[in-house]
C-alpha cells in the first residue's frame, strides 16, 4: 500500500519510538500536521515560537537520553529555530528537526516562506538532508536517528518540501543502517588504556575533571567508580555536573571560570589529569598556556578525535566512547591492583583539604536583602537535591551550578556551550513532559525569562508544573558584573527597566505567581510552591534579589587558573599549594 | 607550512559546501581545491592545498573526518608524492613574440591548443612551481588571461587511497 510522504514522517517516528514531537504548523506542513492529526503514535507538543519547540525537544532529550523531536515549517519557522539548533549543536545533544521546505519545483525561486534551511543550519548541525523524493524519506530518517544518536551526538536537520509530503510510495522502514563514510569508534585503545593505569599508578597528584561528555555518554556510574577505586578528587564541569554526586567527598566542586577555589587549584597543580569527556574550552582552563605552567601529563578520553588536542596537548589520547574506555580502565585496574602511591595521596588530600577550608562559596547573608546564592540553596533543601533543575544564561546559572549540589547525571540541564538566555522555561518543559513525576525547577532571571515568556501559554495547555525561580536582581546580572570589574562601573544597557508585574503576568497566563521580597520568606515560599497541594500548578516565584550579588571565584580572561578573583573573605590568598615542600614533591 | 590533503567524499549534493564551510567557519585556509568523480561515480576525490602549523593540520584533518560524508582524508606531505595542475594560458603572439612565445612553450612543455593570428592558448602541465615559473618567464605584458585548476594530488608508489 502506498502511503503520502506525510504519513511515512509519522511512521518513522513511531519506529522510532518517539513519545512528543514539539513543533509549530504552517503552510509547508501542512500535511504533516494533518497526518498528526490522524495518528495516536505520539503527542504534539504546540509551542508559542519555534526557538521553544527546539529547546524543549533537546532538554527532552537531556533529561530522558531519548531523542528530542522538533517540527517546524518553512522560512521564518526554521530560522526561529536556528538558536536551538545550535544550542543543541555546542552541547552534543541528539535531536532531530524536521523543517518543511516549499515544493521542489519551487525552491530557488524565493518563494513565499522560502529559506535554504540547509545551507542555514549546515554549520550548526551533525548533519542535514534536503529529501528530494518520497522514496527516500524513510530511509533518510533510519540514518538522522543513527547519525544523531551514535558517536558524538548532535542535531540533525532532515528538510522536506511540500511536495516531497504529498506524494506517495510504499512504506518499508529499514531495520538497519551503514554509513560507509561515518563509523564512530567505540571501544579505546587498549594500549592507550594501559598507559593511562599507568599513569594513574605513578601519580602523585592524580586529578578527575569530568566533562559534558560523561553524562551524555552515561559514564556516571564508571566515573564514578573510578574516583572511589582510587580515592582520587574530581570535578566536573558545568556540562558534567551530575556526573559525579555533588555531595560526595570527592567532588571538589565545579571548575573553570566559576569554579571553587579548591577545583581549579587541584586542576593547576595536579601532576596526572584524567579528562573524560571534556573539551579544555576557554570557561574551563582560561589560558591553555598558564593552565599548562605547571607540569602534568594528561589522559584525554573523548569519543570525538578533533575535541583532543584542540586546545592542549595531550600525553594519552584515547579515542573512544567514554562509558566504555572509563569502565575498561576500571577493570584493568581492577585487575592488576595498580594505585597511586598511598603515601603521596593523602598528602595531596590534605593540601585538598586545606583549599577547601576558607569555603569560596561562603557569602554574607543578608537579614533585609535576599542572596541569590540563598535562594538556590534553599531550593535544593526543600526539593531534597533531587529536582530536576533547567536555567538561562548569566549569574542565576553560575548560582545554580556552585550552590545546586546535583546528585545525578542529566539532573541539571543548561545552555553551556552557546549560553542561550531563554533556554530555560522551553528547557523546564521538555524536561517535564520526559519526566512527569520528577520537580522541576526553572532558575532563570528577569531578562531570560523574558526571552521566552510565551512559554508560560504552552504549560497552562498542557499542564506542565513546573516551578519557575526568578532571581530578579533588575539587571542583567553578569553583564553587570564584567561592568563593574572591567568598564569602570558604567552600567551601559544592562539595567532592566520597565519590568513586568511577574506575578500577575503568571497570573494572566493562568498560573500562580508569588513575589518574595524578604529572606525569611524565601524558604516558606518555595515550600509552598513545591508542595503537594501545588504539584500540579505552575507557580512563578519571583524572587527580587540583591542587585550587587557578584558571581566568585572568577577567573578573569586571559587569567590563569591559580590568579582567581575570590570572594570578600578570602581576597589576598595566595593561590599556591599552601606548603611547598610536601614529602609528595616540590610543586611549584 | 604547505600541505596537500586529499580526500575521498560521497559524491552527494552539498558535500562540497560542508568542506568548503568548514574551513571558512573554523579560520582554515584554502590555496586551492579541486574535485571530481572517480571511477566510482558514487565517490569523488578532492584535493586541498592548505597552510597552516602542524596543530591547524592536524585539527583539519580531523576535522574534516567528522564530516559525515568524508570517506578518508590523508595528508599527502607526510609521504612522497606527485602533484599536477593544469593552466590554460592565452598569450599575445604577434610579430617577433609569435616564433619566442612557441619556444617559450616548448621549453616548458607545453602544447599549443588554439591559435589565432594575434594569440595562443597555451596548455601547461605540472607542478605549482612550474607553472608559476612559466608565468615568470613570460612579459606580463603579453598574457591575456590565465586559468589554473589548482593542485591534483597522488601518492608515490603502494600509497593509495581508497575505500
Amino acid at each position: 500500500m502506498e502511503i503520502s510522504g506525510a504519513e511515512i514522517v509519522t511512521r518513522c517516528l513511531k519506529e522510532e519510538g518517539v513519545e512528543f514531537v514539539f513543533g509549530y504548523p504552517g503552510g509547508a506542513v501542512l500535511e504533516i500536521y494533518d497526518a498528526i492529526h490522524k495518528q495516536d503514535f505520539f503527542k504534539h507538543v504546540l509551542v508559542r515560537h519555534e526557538q521553544a519547540a527546539v529547546h524543549a525537544a533537546d532538554a527532552y532529550s537531556r533529561s530522558s537520553n531519548k531523542v528530542g523531536v522538533a517540527l517546524l515549517t518553512s522560512g521564518p519557522g526554521a530560522t526561529n529555530g536556528i538558536t536551538g539548533i545550535a544550542t543543541a549543536y555546542m552541547d552534543s545533544i541528539p535531536l532531530i528537526v524536521i523543517s518543511g521546505q516549499v515544493g521542489t519545483p519551487m525552491i530557488g525561486s524565493d518563494a513565499f516562506q522560502e529559506v535554504d534551511m540547509v545551507g542555514c543550519s549546515r554549520p550548526i548541525v551533525k548533519h542535514n538532508f534536503l529529501v528530494k523524493d518520497v522514496r527516500d524519506l524513510a530511509a533518510t530518517f533510519k540514518k538522522a536517528f543513527h547519525i544523531a544518536t551514535t558517536g558524538r551526538p548532535g542535531p540533525v536537520v532532515i528538510d522536506i518540501p511540500k511536495d516531497v509530503t504529498i506524494h506517495k510510495t510504499s512504506f518499508d522502514y529499514p531495520k538497519s543502517v551503514s554509513i560507509r563514510s561515518y563509523n564512530p569508534p567505540v571501544k579505546g585503545h587498549p594500549g592507550q588504556i594501559k598507559k593511562a593505569a599507568q599513569l594513574l599508578a605513578d601519580a602523585k597528584r592524580p586529578f578527575v575533571y569530568v566533562g559534558g561528555g560523561a553524562v551524555i555518554g552515561n559514564a556516571g556510574a564508571e566515573v564514578t567508580e573510578l574516583v572511589k577505586l582510587l580515592n582520587i578528587p574530581c570535578t566536573n564541569t558545568l556540562m558534567g555536573l551530575g556526573a559525579l554526586d555533588g555531595t560526595d567527598p570527592n567532588f571538589v566542586g565545579m571548575l573553570g571560570m566559576h569554579g571553587t577555589y579548591e577545583a581549579n587549584l587541584a586542576m593547576q597543580y595536579c601532576d596526572v589529569l584524567i579528562a573524560v569527556g571534556a573539551r579544555f574550552d576557554d570557561r574551563v582552563i582560561s589560558v591553555p598556556n598558564q593552565f599548562l605552567s605547571q607540569a602534568k601529563k594528561i589522559v584525554h578520553i573523548d569519543i570525538d578525535p578533533s575535541s583532543i588536542a584542540k586546545r592542549v596537548k595531550v600525553d594519552v589520547p584515547i579515542v573512544g566512547d567514554v562509558k566504555s574506555v572509563v569502565g575498561d580502565l576500571v577493570n584493568l585496574l581492577k585487575e592488576s591492583g595498580q594505585r597511586p602511591n598511598e603515601k603521596a595521596l593523602a598528602g595531596w588530600w590534605e593540601q585538598i583539604n586545606e583549599w577547601r577550608k576558607p569555603n569560596s562559596l561562603l557569602y554574607t547573608q543578608d537579614t533585609e536583602i535576599i542572596k541569590p546564592q540563598y535562594v538556590v540553596q534553599k531550593l535544593w533543601e526543600v526539593t531534597d537535591g533531587q529536582a530536576i533543575v533547567t536555567s538561562d544564561v548569566g549569574q542565576h546559572q553560575m548560582f545554580a551550578a556552585q550552590y545546586y549540589k546535583f546528585r545525578r547525571p542529566r539532573q541539571w540541564i543548561n545552555s553551556g556551550g552557546l549560553g542561550t538566555m531563554g533556554f530555560g522555561l522551553p528547557a523546564a518543559m521538555g524536561a517535564q513532559m520526559a519526566n512527569p513525576y520528577a520537580q522541576v525547577a526553572c532558575i532563570t532571571g528577569e531578562a531570560s525569562i523574558q526571552m521566552n515568556i510565551q512559554e508560560l501559554s504552552t504549560c497552562k495547555q498542557y499542564h506542565i508544573p513546573v516551578k519557575i525561580v526568578n532571581l530578579n536582581n533588575r539587571y542583567l546580572g553578569m553583564v553587570r558584573q564584567w561592568q563593574e570589574f572591567f568598564y569602570g562601573n558604567r552600567y551601559s544597557e544592562s539595567y532592566m527597566d520597565a519590568l513586568p508585574d511577574f506575578v500577575k503576568l503568571a497570573e494572566a497566563y493562568g498560573h500562580i505567581g508569588m513575589k518574595i521580597e524578604k529572606p525569611s520568606d524565601v524558604e516558606p515560599a518555595l515550600r509552598e510552591a513545591f508542595s503537594e497541594k501545588l504539584k500540579d500548578r505552575l507557580v512563578f516565584l519571583d524572587f527580587i534579589t540583591d542587585q550587587k550579588a557578584n558571581v566568585f571565584p572568577m577567573v578573569q580572561n586571559g587569567k590563569g587558573l591559580n590568579q582567581m578573583d575570590l570572594p570578600e573573605h578570602m581576597r589576598g590568598m595566595q593561590q599556591v599549594p599552601f606548603e611547598n615542600n610536601r614529602d609528595y614533591g616540590n610543586l611549584c | 607550512m604547505r600541505h596537500i590533503l586529499s580526500i575521498l567524499i560521497e559524491n552527494e549534493a552539498g558535500a562540497l559546501s560542508r568542506v568548503t564551510g568548514l574551513f571558512s567557519a573554523r579560520g582554515y585556509n584554502i590555496d586551492s581545491l579541486t574535485v571530481q568523480t572517480t571511477e566510482d561515480p558514487t565517490m569523488s576525490r578532492m584535493t586541498i592545498v592548505t597552510h597552516g602549523s602542524d596543530d591547524i593540520i592536524e585539527q583539519i584533518t580531523k576535522q574534516l573526518n567528522k564530516l559525515v560524508e568524508v570517506v578518508k582524508v590523508i595528508d599527502l606531505n607526510e609521504a612522497d608524492h606527485i602533484e599536477r595542475e593544469l593552466m590554460l594560458i592565452k598569450v599575445r603572439a604577434t610579430g617577433k613574440e609569435r616564433d619566442e612565445m612557441k619556444r617559450m612553450a616548448d621549453i616548458f612543455r607545453g602544447r599549443i591548443i588554439d591559435v589565432t593570428e594575434k594569440s595562443y592558448t597555451v596548455e601547461l602541465t605540472g607542478p605549482g612551481e612550474k607553472l608559476d615559473a612559466f608565468i615568470k618567464a613570460l612579459d606580463p605584458a603579453t598574457i591575456l588571461e590565465t586559468v589554473r585548476t589548482g593542485a591534483s594530488g597522488i601518492g608515490r608508489g603502494e600509497r593509495i587511497l581508497k575505500i
